[in-house]
């Protein structure tokens, strides 16, 4: 889609950049020592963590990513926000407090600080170089996503700003300045996308969703009887997936910059029985040109769309609601949503998104995404695997990120570090309840870009005028400023404490340890910034899903056989990790999903060989297997280490 | 500010074992709730659909649950770690404590 930049939005988004880092450069004055640069000097308050906590968590996954993916699949998005809320459940009941007990700055001091193993240490902070590099993909696509309709600019141009800006960030303070942007951003999501939601509930429903002052598009329909006198000629015809698509020319007036002019352009319409109907499409023709419905992208013939094609006979059209009756408005409503279908017509190819009636019930339940039943109106049990599968691993996936587990030292003591849990499980639950409303809002509000789903809760602000939509995209670039800041500082600690001065034992200064951390953090940020965009396109939720799966199938079986059963070896908990992280990274590369991604990269054919896109409920037990076994196996090893103590 | 001791300079707790057993317990409570949404998701969708209450159904009811949940169970556990700390630690051991 086209997106024209607003003066106002830079002005706002310039200024709240420059704010971030004004307050990155301040701190930065305090973040001397390691344990400053690492842990923010152990000093932080409860509450501003437990806010910067939100505002590390609520990443671009979850106001972009989940948001979108309600506005394009229903309640199956929401799935995302369940899961990944019942997450803070482990970390606060069942990690928490030993984590802060035992840690020192990182998560592998913390698994280490029985055994003082160096195989832990290897394999820890490479784990967490390789969770944080996972988690770090959708923060950098989401960039680029944000960029594009705030400031006009392409995605790659987004990706890098973040990245550059991120790495000054992290390069001058650490995690002191890391905390308060987060705690900032954090408190600013929720309070903005509340807004958001009180916006929804009084502007109420309507059928032609007004988009920023614009009128809602009209979609025309065709009887082919009459096509002669419509004025359109009939081009090409094309059957793809069951559905059959009609090309359609006529001369149509279009202004590019100051230039109008008459041209026959080219349109496709679905054929449903003796009727065609209006499509949006975008075709790259033979010679790489892009045309969106016919036309170049400056022609703006592109249009935002979703509404809601019927409303409940006792609901009146802009009438204020509540948010209960606003969820049960939608499930007695029919809507309109974008499918879309790809084909190829005399060497272009076509992408067209045509509406579809698709009832409100079906889409407030399970089953437009991860449950769909197959054409025989079953679900397949494979779907049923993966389905639980993610469910576990975001369950299990919170408590074994680095980034987050790295919060727990930055606090005095295990009571706050508890009560900073608590304040973010508040924090977070509230926001997820308010992404069912933000995103069922974008999918009904005229205001969908069907190229993007990720972009559904900005351009939802948008629709309530430009202003909003500049504040809200500030706070989400931010948020990804954010994230990206705590992933790098925890990836960072693992290669610059973990990896040089506990494994290797080299010997360095508190200076010389502090500058190996800021090393290690611009490269991990170029890394991610080329992650970052060759993963453009893909649902940032979706990838977030991947992180948390090696996160959890790497760490928590470790955390948590640490904490609980006494014959836990080292050797077990090295065997465990590298177990958990390699078995989950080969299924996510042979995955029906990666299959997808090295064709679009590559076009590479490759056929996946299991159609199982999420790791989880494999990996995560396979990793406690090998703990235990190896564990079990070695434990003579626990033996010489209590005779060691005792001695 | 930056210097402090970090957290392994931590005195003893003497609470830490009953919180211990206490966030296991509520652990597996809240689990239990969390299995039952994935099972019924999985085994039977169609009952995600019947209307429970305010004319929304059991997906939304059932989901928005576990959120709400999540956060009452995180005050209870609070409320009885507090307490059981300041019995076992007393209230004003700051080094066990917090920074009250």
């Amino acid at each position: 889609m086209i997106y024209q930049a607003s003066p106002i939005a830079i002005v706002l988004f310039l200024a709240f950049v420059g704010f971030v880092l004004g307050m990155s450069f301040y701190f930065a004055r305090k973040a001397k020592s390691a344990e400053g640069y690492f842990a923010a000097g152990g000093t932080i308050h409860w509450f501003v963590n437990g806010i910067a906590f939100a505002g590390d968590y609520l990443s671009a996954a979850s106001f972009l990513g989940i948001c979108g993916m309600i506005a394009v699949y229903g309640y199956d998005g929401f799935l995302y926000s369940i899961g990944y809320l019942a997450g803070w459940i482990v970390a606060l009941f069942v990690v928490a407090e030993p984590m802060k007990r035992l840690g020192k700055y990182t998560f592998t001091d913390a698994l280490d600080s029985k055994f003082n193993s160096k195989s832990i240490q290897l394999m820890a902070a490479i784990s967490t170089l390789v969770v944080s590099l996972f988690y770090l993909i959708p923060q950098m696509v989401g960039a680029g996503v944000l960029v594009t309709p705030l400031l006009g600019l392409p995605h790659w141009v987004g990706v890098i700003m973040v990245g550059i800006i991120v790495v000054l960030i992290v390069a001058t303070a650490g995690m002191t300045s890391t905390t308060y942007v987060q705690f900032l951003k954090g408190g600013l999501l929720i309070i903005f996308s509340t807004i958001i939601c009180i916006y929804l509930f009084k502007n109420g429903f309507t059928l032609n969703p007004e988009n920023d002052g614009k009128p809602y598009h009209q979609f025309q329909t065709i009887e082919l009887g009459k096509l002669p006198a419509s004025g359109y000629k009939k081009v090409a015809e094309v059957t793809s997936g069951g559905k059959t698509f009609v090309q359609l020319v006529k001369p149509t007036e279009i202004t590019i910059g100051d230039k109008t002019e008459t041209k026959p352009i080219n349109s496709w319409w679905i054929k449903d029985g003796k009727l065609l109907k209006e499509t949006l499409s975008k075709t790259i023709t033979a010679d790489n040109k892009e045309l969106y419905n016919g036309a170049p992208k400056e022609a703006q013939l592109f249009f935002p769309v979703g509404n809601i094609a019927k409303l409940p006979a006792d609901v009146k059209p802009g009438e204020a609601v509540g948010p209960a009756e606003f969820l049960s408005v939608i499930e007695r409503s029919e809507i309109n949503l974008f499918p879309k279908a790809s084909f190829e017509n005399n060497g272009n190819k076509v992408t067209v998104w045509y509406a579809k009636v698709v009832s409100g019930a079906k889409l407030l339940r399970p089953g437009m995404k991860f449950l769909k039943p197959g054409k025989d109106g079953k679900t397949s049990w494979m779907a049923k695997f993966n389905f639980i599968s993610l469910m576990l691993a975001l369950f299990c996936g919170t408590a074994s990120l680095p980034h987050i587990l790295i919060r727990y030292y930055t606090v005095p003591s295990q009571k706050d570090a508890r009560k900073s849990t608590i304040v973010a499980i508040g924090a977070i639950g509230f926001f997820y309840i308010l992404t069912l409303f933000m995103g069922l809002g974008a999918m009904v509000s005229g205001v969908m870009d069907v190229e993007s789903g990720n972009m559904a809760a900005p351009l939802l602000a948008k629709g309530m005028g430009i202003i909003l939509f500049s504040i809200i995209s500030a706070v989400a670039f931010a948020t990804v400023l954010g994230t990206v800041s705590g992933l790098i500082v925890a990836a960072s600690g693992a290669v610059a404490h973990d990896i040089m001065d506990n494994y290797m034992s080299i010997k360095m200064t508190e200076s010389q340890k502090v500058m190996a951390g800021k090393i290690s953090a611009i490269v991990v940020g170029i890394i991610a910034i080329v992650l970052g965009i060759i993963f453009k396109g893909v649902n940032v939720s979706f990838l977030v899903g991947w992180a948390f799966a090696v996160a959890a199938s790497a760490n928590l079986p470790s955390i948590i056989m640490l904490l609980f059963w006494k014959k836990t070896t080292a050797k077990g908990i090295a065997a465990s990790i590298t177990v958990g992280m390699i078995s989950s990274l080969i299924i996510l590369l042979i995955s029906p999903k990666m299959a997808e991604l090295y064709y679009k990269w590559w076009g590479v054919i490759f056929k996946a060989p299991f159609e199982l896109n999420q790791p989880g409920l494999i990996s995560i037990p396979l990793a406690f297997i090998t703990l235990v076994i190896v564990s079990l196996m070695t434990q003579k090893d626990n033996a010489k280490l209590e005779s060691a103590e005792n001695a | 500010m930056a210097g402090h001791g970090p957290a392994v300079k931590l005195g003893k707790d003497n609470a830490s074992e009953w919180k211990s057993k206490l966030g296991v317990i509520l652990f597996f409570v809240y689990a239990a709730f969390y299995g039952g949404f994935v099972t019924i998701n999985t085994v039977k969708p169609k009952l995600m659909g019947i209307t429970v209450v305010a004319g929304l159904n059991l997906a939304v009811v059932y989901g928005m649950g576990l959120i709400v949940l999540a956060i009452v169970m995180g005050l209870v556990y609070n409320y009885f770690c507090t307490k059981k700390e300041d019995e076992l630690n007393g209230p004003a051991n700051v080094a066990q404590g917090g920074t009250e």
